[in-house]
């Protein structure tokens, strides 16, 4: 196993270790703001949870980016090549 | 484990390479042709159960468009609605066995991320003509259109990465939670896995929906002078 090799998995693993960090508080923040306006607001829960879900989709796409990171630098790495 | 990066060559048709995924495209886009071909043959006044079901559908991508986009739907529900009803129906192959979800490939995200691109510049033009639509590049200010022009490539990436993560992520870790430990315990992981399906669908639609919408709004609203 080669200096380069060894690395990139490291780098993975605190790419995706790292990365999630952020979105994790991130969406448990937006989910507690959406279940406080459900509980003042219980006639706005289909508006307000339709608008959560594209949110926390949205925040899901930086852990997600991550992810894809992680993913090339194991399996797509140009230095391994 | 096979990289989720690299396709899988079945066969190839003269000199083209077909992948796994493209199969699966293609037998995906037969069967809601066929069934839409089907299904509409005879439309009665007075639904049946599957007429029924089909116009709930319908419905609910008007509803989506009218509450998103605050225009008329009838333009866009093609568009949207086959967008919506093909992502969700490729995510949800997976319940199929041995049949990888062609979105879980680049290619096939990238394609539909392309779509969008051009459907937004399709409706932008349709709705205010070349000139409104290469305005609505400095709709705050002239000073935006640089970045206005690097957003709209850049989201089309972004939607890209965001549909193939997301999918691709789940296929990934059935994989691998498939190779440690076999029966019943990877379902949980699917069930989250249809249930992450259905929403990027929908997430998808919504932000083909809100891109659509921005174009079309500074379209048909009147130039502002900028201050």
């Amino acid at each position: 196993m080669n200096w380069l090799a060894l690395a990139s998995i490291i780098c993975a693993a605190l790419v995706v270790a790292i990365g999630s960090i952020g979105p994790a508080l991130a969406e448990g923040r937006a989910v507690a703001a959406a279940m406080d306006a459900i509980a003042r607001q219980p006639e706005a829960a289909s508006t307000i949870s339709r608008t959560l879900f594209v949110g926390l989709a949205m925040i899901e796409t930086t852990a997600i980016y991550c992810l894809v990171i992680a993913l090339l630098l194991l399996f797509a790495n140009p230095l391994l090549a | 484990m096979n990289s989720p990066l690299t396709s899988v060559t079945l066969f190839q048709l003269g000199p083209v390479p077909i992948s796994e995924a493209v199969v699966v495209t293609w037998a995906i886009m037969a069967i809601l042709v066929l069934g839409g071909l089907l299904f509409s043959r005879r439309l009665a006044l007075v639904p049946s159960a599957t007429q029924a079901f089909l116009e709930l559908i319908v419905e609910a991508v008007d509803s989506q468009i009218r509450d998103t986009m605050r225009v008329k739907p009838g333009p866009y529900r093609a568009f949207i609605g086959t967008l919506f009803v093909f992502i969700f129906v490729a995510n949800w192959t997976t319940l199929v066995p041995g049949i990888d979800p062609p979105t879980a490939r680049l290619e096939t995200d990238a394609a539909l991320a392309l779509l969008v691109f051009l459907a937004v510049i399709w409706f932008g033009v349709r709705s205010g003509g070349v000139r409104g639509y290469l305005a609505s590049f400095a709709s705050p200010s002239i000073l935006m259109i640089p970045l206005n022009i690097v957003e709209s490539v850049t989201r089309s990436f972004s939607m890209m990465v965001r549909l193939f993560g997301n999918v691709m992520s789940g296929v990934f870790v059935v994989g691998i939670v498939l190779s440690l430990a076999g029966l019943l315990v990877p379902i949980p992981l699917m069930a989250l896995d249809l249930l992450t399906g259905a929403v990027q669908a929908y997430i998808f639609a919504v932000l083909a929906m809100v891109f659509i919408a921005g174009v079309v709004e500074d379209a048909e609203t009147p130039k502002r002078t900028s201050p």
